[in-house]
Order: structure tokens, then C-alpha cells, then sequence
């Protein structure tokens, strides 16, 4: 067998459940309590891939159009998700929407547009999840940090307000500072791609057959594609942040005012 | 001259209930007034709605007759500047915070020495740096200060030196509104008093 592209069955997803069964049983040896849960897991994550996978042989097999809808939806789930992180920025589930489908549509439009990659189910899908996962992350963490960097310096940005200075003066250096802890994760990784872990689009091609150097060719596709979308996302996320933190009379909201320091 | 500020049945919502309801007061253009009243009365909140950093829930606050939201907001702020009770400085030096072509000047108004302006800003003395704040407020030839009690994190040396400061500025025809916790404070140093009733 030279590779795995059509060798697993559904025999051999059983049988590979017996590497969580030894999860199990090392959970109940030293009482970690945890068997509940990988049952739960085991069988969530069966369900939930093996729904995904029948929406999209349904998608690929002619209704195309529909990866438009798959899209949306997974934003929507992002946001929601992302949204839930960043609860004490005011509508944080919009900003994060706005912010991930920007993000999505952004890169994905640049990949097209540039004839980079075919705009077709098969390509659009799988790479418009590959930018959400990781820009979801990157949305939480500038929402998160310029709330909470906003509220803790609350003096010394009414300071700067007091002089004179719009909001987006004012929260300036912490806006940058967001920015940078939303972006440097994946900056991180792309440095060390390939030397600290060999990423999931290559790994997957390799074991469906393709050549090593077709697999880095589309994995450095990917890896540029979700550092731009991480940029995107935190970009727009950070400009709403502000926009929802401060009125447009350039005063901050008060439950961000009326937080303890 | 007449009133710079007026206050018209203002309220102030809190978490829990109005922080101050039906409050109607005048700010008289001249000299130094003196904000007074017990703890949690809504001394602070009534002197940020002057410059704007809060707006009221109910009524409306006049500058010069007219409604300070008819003004442009951020030439309000420079217009009337603001000075909280813990100096606040930026990164950089004295002279970067005071953002001026002239730093010498305004620090020889505050009364501190020239030969500061090269000094980072978070080296100063508690005292100095709520001086500091004071010539980075005047820097922008304001004509209006609202000081949100200004001595209360000093010592009382540097605290007589601000008071006597702000008593000079006030003679200089700037209006001042000081919040104080000090009946004492207000009377020695105040031309008006407003006193906001406690709750």
C-alpha cells in the first residue's frame, strides 16, 4: 500500500478506537475521572464528522453553491464562539461576525482573484474553515486584550480624551498592543512551521499520496492564507472593539467606566 | 461677568438607582468654585458632564448659555480642561507630555524648574507630576480647569504649593472648578461654593 487516500474503513475507525479505550483505562487506573468524558467525546466526534462529512460529499456532488451557506454557517458558529470569549465587549458577537467574515472573504477573495486556488467546493471550503479556526482565536484575543487594557488604563485614557484626542487616539497604544498579542501566535508559528510540527494540510496530503513538495507547495499557500486572515480578523476586530468601547462622542461606555480598577 | 456653566435639572444614572437626580446649579465664570458635599454625593460625576466625559440621563448642562452637546466635542475638551485627583503621565519625558513648543514656560508657570522638561515624566514626585498635569491642561490656553480634588494625593507641602497655584490661576481670569472633600480647603481658597446634597 503506497498510500492511504480510500484504505479506511469504517472497520478500521473501530478498531482505532481501541487507542481511546487505553485512554480510558489508564483514566480509571489513576482515577482522573475523565472515562465520561472521552466517551463523550468519542462519540460526539464520530457524529459531528460523520454529519460534516455527508454535507459535503452532498456539496462537492454538483450543489456548489451551498458552500456559500456552509460558509456562513461556520462563521456564524465562530462568532458565536469567539463572541462568548469576549462577552464584556458590548455586541461581541457582531464584532466578531464582522470581524471573521472579513477575514474569511477577504483571503479567500485574494486566493481566487489571483488564480492562486480553482473557486470550486473541493478548494473553498476546506481552506475558508482553515482561516476561521485560526482567526476565531485571534479575533477572541484582541477583543478580550483591549477591553481589559482599556479598563485597567480607564485614567490615563480619559486623561488623553480630557486633552482633546479622539477615542481612537486616545486607546491607541493599547489598540497596538492587541493587535500584537492577536497576531503573534501565528507569527510564531509560521516561523517555526515544519521544524516544531509538520501542519495538518501537508500531513494530509502526504498520507493521501502526493509528493512532499506538492504538499509544502499548498501548505505554504495555507500558512501565508491564515496569517493574512489572522490579520484581517484581528484588524477588523480591534477597529470595532473600539468603535463599541467608546461613544461616538469619543467618551468611553460606561460599563467599561464603571468596572472595579 | 455671569455664569460659565449651568446645571438644569440634571440626573445621573447609576448601577443602582440615580447618582444624582433633579440637580440645578450655576458655575459662575469668574474665580474659583468650589464643589463640596459628602462622599458619593455625585461630586466627581457633576464635574465630568463640564467637559463631557459623561453625558447627563435627564436635563442639560449649558456652557455659556448653550447646550454642551451643541459644541464640538473634542474643541469642548480643549476649552475645558480636566485634571483628576492622581496626576496621570505619559510615556516619554516632561517635555513629551507637555507637547508644547515652549515647555519652559509652562513649567515656570507651574512652578516647577525648567530644567525638568528633560526628566521621563514617571520620575516625578507625586507633587510635580500633578504640576505637570496642570501646565499640560494649560498648554492648550484653556478657559476653563476643572480639578477633580487635585491635592488629595499630596503631601501637605506640595499641597499648599498646588492650592496657591490654582488660588493664581483662578486670579489670572481662568474659571477653575475644584472638587473638594474639604469644607476647610473650599472657604480658605474658594470665591463660590456649590454644595451637592447627599443622597
Amino acid at each position: 500500500m503506497r498510500d492511504l487516500s480510500g484504505a479506511i474503513g469504517y472497520r478500521d475507525v473501530a478498531l482505532a478506537v481501541a487507542l481511546v479505550a487505553v485512554g480510558a483505562a489508564i483514566s480509571r487506573f489513576r482515577r482522573l475521572d475523565l472515562e465520561q468524558d472521552m466517551l463523550v467525546a468519542t462519540v460526539r466526534s464520530f457524529a459531528q464528522l460523520l454529519a460534516v462529512g455527508y454535507v459535503l460529499a452532498f456539496v462537492f456532488d454538483g450543489h456548489g453553491w451551498l458552500s456559500a451557506v456552509l460558509l456562513a454557517v461556520m462563521v456564524v458558529v465562530a462568532a458565536l464562539t469567539a463572541g462568548g470569549r469576549a462577552k464584556r465587549v458590548p455586541g461581541a458577537t457582531i464584532v466578531a461576525g464582522v470581524a471573521l467574515g472579513a477575514a474569511t472573504m477577504g483571503t479567500l477573495g485574494v486566493l481566487t482573484v489571483l488564480g492562486i486556488v480553482p473557486v470550486d467546493a473541493r478548494t473553498i471550503v476546506p481552506l475558508g474553515s482553515m482561516v476561521l479556526s485560526n482567526a476565531m482565536a485571534s479575533a477572541s484575543l484582541v477583543m478580550t486584550g483591549l477591553r481589559d487594557d482599556l479598563a485597567g488604563n480607564r485614567r490615563e485614557v480619559e486623561a488623553r480624551l480630557s486633552l482633546g484626542q479622539t477615542s481612537h487616539e486616545a486607546s491607541l497604544p493599547w489598540h497596538r498592543r492587541a493587535l500584537r498579542t492577536g497576531m503573534l501566535p501565528i507569527v510564531d508559528n509560521t516561523k517555526v512551521v515544519g521544524l516544531v510540527a509538520l501542519p495538518g494540510a501537508m500531513t494530509g496530503m502526504i498520507l493521501a499520496g502526493a509528493e512532499p513538495l506538492e504538499a509544502i507547495r499548498l501548505q505554504l499557500v495555507v500558512m501565508y492564507m491564515i496569517l493574512g486572515g489572522n490579520a484581517f480578523a484581528a484588524v477588523v476586530a480591534g477597529e470595532l472593539t473600539v468603535r463599541r468601547l467608546f461613544t461616538a462622542d469619543h467618551q468611553l461606555v460606561r460599563s467599561l467606566r464603571r468596572t472595579p480598577q | 461677568m455671569g455664569d460659565r456653566f449651568e446645571y438644569v435639572d440634571v440626573r445621573v444614572d447609576g448601577d443602582d438607582g440615580p447618582i444624582v437626580s433633579g440637580f440645578s446649579a450655576r458655575i459662575s465664570a469668574s474665580g474659583l468654585t468650589a464643589v463640596i458635599g459628602p462622599s458619593g454625593a455625585g461630586k466627581t460625576t457633576l464635574v465630568r458632564l463640564l467637559n463631557r466625559l459623561d453625558d447627563p440621563d435627564g436635563g442639560v448642562v449649558l456652557l455659556d448659555g448653550e447646550d454642551v452637546r451643541s459644541y464640538d466635542v473634542l474643541a469642548l475638551r480643549r476649552r475645558v480642561q480636566y485634571v483628576g485627583q492622581v496626576p496621570v503621565t505619559f510615556p516619554g519625558t516632561v517635555a513629551d507630555n507637555l507637547c508644547s513648543p515652549d515647555p519652559a514656560a509652562l513649567l515656570d508657570r507651574v512652578g516647577l524648574p525648567a530644567s525638568l522638561a528633560g526628566r521621563e515624566a514617571d520620575r516625578l514626585s507625586v507633587g510635580e507630576a500633578q504640576r505637570m498635569c496642570l501646565a499640560r491642561a494649560l498648554a492648550l490656553e484653556p478657559e476653563v480647569l476643572l480639578l477633580d480634588e487635585p491635592t488629595s494625593a499630596l503631601d501637605s507641602a506640595s499641597k499648599e504649593g498646588v492650592e496657591a497655584l490654582v488660588v493664581s490661576l483662578a486670579a489670572d481670569g481662568l474659571t477653575v472648578v475644584m472638587v473638594s472633600h474639604d469644607p476647610r480647603q473650599a472657604s480658605h481658597l474658594a470665591d463660590h461654593v456649590l454644595d451637592v446634597p447627599g443622597r
